[in-house]
């Protein structure tokens, strides 16, 4: 079945027609590098420029105090000082802002008086419920922080403006881009190393080389496997551009070793172009390959842990991540980029992505027909 | 005489779903004979090829090649047959000699044999000036001699020609009939399929199929002979003149 020199030649033939498409090579440079360079800007999940309305019924030395801080909090942004909570809602209702903070009449005096502490009330919108959510959070704690200190000035002592601390393991700084940037490698090894084998494939039988191709002696194995070997280069050319990007423009180095990072992505190349081969055996237009692609990189994307951790996800959906071969290459993506994690440490996904890289492959050798 | 026959078909039939693209044709090839397969678009030329060359799966019938059971026996089939489809079939970005280097190679010739023979269908073609251009950029002439030298570079048994000469002038279509002469006299046996009448006229034997079947089947002085006519288009409008199928 299998021939090594037909192969050789095949394979020959393979790259020399992917260096001489017009877009093929520019795409596997250009989109890694448009990919880390603009979305770690822009996809971020760390809520910024929250905007406050402040309904201010007390109108004290306090409650000026709580807008003030308010304002000067990097995360908040207050829109207005108002007396109405009609005109706060509408600033809401226009998108101006995302959350109202109301702080009652009397407010100062009661807490001077003591007994029961009076409240203070923080609406957030729900449209954007993560913004809403976490901006209100942030309104509150910064009203608390402000009134313990205040209540420390009044008391004549000083107290602890936080009541605890936290440390944050492997993110010390806690920045989305660290956790962001191994995974946006993974979304590129899904799209190039996914979709061009299909497109190469499917544009084969449009051509009709295939044609050629079917009517000689050459083995459906050998062919298939012409068409997956180039796509390993691809996936540690890619892999290669990501790092070096991370690396100096975000200056984030793996801290495990380097060759536990490219096998992962040896492996997670075939089993995407083994996808895009399976997929295409089964499309007779550039068009049809590139929908049902979609259909899959949109499931990849999404469940595969990339913008939703896997742990927040209910339980039936936790089970079908585990079919998911992205999720397995996300993980040893963000444990050897932040924890250092090794080869043995996990071994777990590295054999369940060859068992993806071998099935996937066998489906794609296996569905390729040479007679119809 | 029996192992004088190349091709050998009995009842073979096609169907894809209610539709019937070959129906019941029966036919012998002998070694050496260009042999003409003739029909109006739709008749099912195509189809039958494919089937020959063990492209597509026969609905029901039976039939050798080369000596190999169509049926069962389709990848020894394709090691001793060459094939040129009715769609230009070469990497358009790969240069003319890259082509010819990939299909011999394909087709088990040793790194020598291959060289010496590019180099002698670059003599005989004229296409030494052309042997590093992408095959894009060369006329579609040439294109088809090309075409028809990568699949005869293996000295296959049987060649197949799937409608070789559409879409160009009557002169390159002269030449390459010359070029299928010469690989019939170094004893390949022909099969094309056409349906120019002009080039019926080349075939030792041809066979005229209408809507999957097989109507007529005889050399061309014989059929002209036994419809009465002077060409072989007055007698394929004879024989097709209950064609249901077609444009």
């Amino acid at each position: 079945m299998m021939n090594i020199r037909t192969l050789g030649i095949l394979l020959r033939k393979e790259i020399l027609l992917m260096k001489r498409n017009p877009f093929i090579p520019r795409i596997i440079i250009a989109m890694p590098l448009l990919v880390m360079l603009v979305l770690p800007l822009v996809v971020n999940l760390d809520v910024k420029n929250v905007g406050i309305a402040i309904v201010d019924n007390d109108r004290t030395e306090l409650s000026r105090r709580i807008a003030s801080d308010m304002s000067a909090s990097e995360a908040l942004s207050v829109k207005a000082i108002g007396f109405s909570y009609e005109d706060a809602l509408s600033l809401v209702e226009n998108g101006k802002a995302d959350a109202i903070v109301v702080i009652p009449a009397d407010y100062s005096k009661k807490l001077s008086i003591g007994g029961e502490v009076p409240r203070l009330e923080v609406d957030a919108n729900g449209v954007n419920a993560t913004k809403g959510m976490i901006g209100a959070n942030y309104a509150a704690q910064s009203a608390i922080a402000t009134l313990k200190k205040w209540m420390g000035e009044q008391a004549g002592v000083e107290i602890d403006a936080y009541g605890g601390s936290v440390v944050n393991l492997f993110n010390p700084t806690l920045d989305f881009r660290n956790y962001m940037i191994p995974a946006l490698m993974v979304v590129l090894i899904i799209i190039i190393c996914g979709f061009l084998p299909a497109l190469n494939l499917v544009s084969e039988k449009e051509t009709g080389t295939i044609e050629a191709m079917n009517v000689s002696p050459v083995g459906k194995f050998t062919f298939v496997l012409s068409k997956l070997i180039p796509y390993w280069i691809v996936g540690i050319l890619v892999i290669t551009v990501g790092m070096l990007i991370g690396w100096l423009v975000y200056g984030l180095v793996p801290a495990g070793n380097i060759v536990s990072i490219y096998l992962a992505a040896i492996l997670f190349s075939l089993v995407m172009s083994g996808l895009g081969v399976a997929i295409a055996n089964s499309s007779s237009t550039i068009l049809q390959s590139i929908f049902v692609m979609f259909a899959f990189i949109m499931v990849f994307q999404l469940m595969g842990g990339l913008f939703t951790p896997v742990s927040s996800m209910p339980e039936w959906a936790q089970m079908v991540t585990y079919a998911i071969p992205p999720r397995y290459f996300i993980e040893i993506m963000r444990s050897v980029y932040l924890k250092g994690a090794t080869v043995q440490d996990l071994w777990v996904q590295y054999l369940a992505l060859s068992a993806f890289a071998i099935f996937l492959c066998g489906v794609a050798a296996k569905t390729y027909r040479k007679r119809s | 005489m029996e192992n004088d026959i190349t091709i050998s078909v009995k009842g073979l039939t096609k169907r894809f779903g209610n539709f019937t693209a070959v129906d019941n044709i029966s036919f012998e090839v002998r070694k050496g004979e260009i042999f003409g397969f003739l029909g109006a678009n739709g008749a099912g030329k195509t189809t039958a090829m494919r089937m020959l060359c063990g492209l597509s799966y026969p609905t029901s019938g039976s039939g050798t090649v080369a000596g190999y059971d169509i049926t069962r026996q389709a990848e020894e089939i394709k090691r001793h047959i060459g094939y040129m489809s009715q769609r230009f079939s070469l990497y358009e970005e790969l240069t003319v000699k890259e082509n010819l280097t990939l299909f011999s190679t394909i087709y088990g010739m040793t790194s020598n044999a291959i060289k010496a023979k590019t180099e002698n269908v670059f003599r005989i073609l004229g296409m030494e000036n052309m042997k590093d251009a992408p095959v894009k950029d060369i006329p579609v002439g040439w294109k088809q001699k090309l075409a028809f030298s990568a699949a005869t570079m293996h000295n296959p048994e049987v060649v197949f020609l799937d409608e070789p000469t559409g879409g160009v002038d009557p002169v390159t279509r002269r030449k390459f009939w010359e070029m299928i002469y010469r690989a019939s006299s170094e004893g390949m046996t022909i099969f094309v399929t056409t349906h120019y009448l002009d080039e019926a006229e080349y075939c030792n034997r041809i066979s005229i199929m209408v809507d999957g079947r097989i109507k007529a089947l005889d050399s061309p002085e014989r059929l002209k002979e036994k419809y009465g006519v002077k060409t072989m288009d007055e007698a394929f409008r004879i024989v097709a003149r209950d064609a249901r199928r077609g444009e």
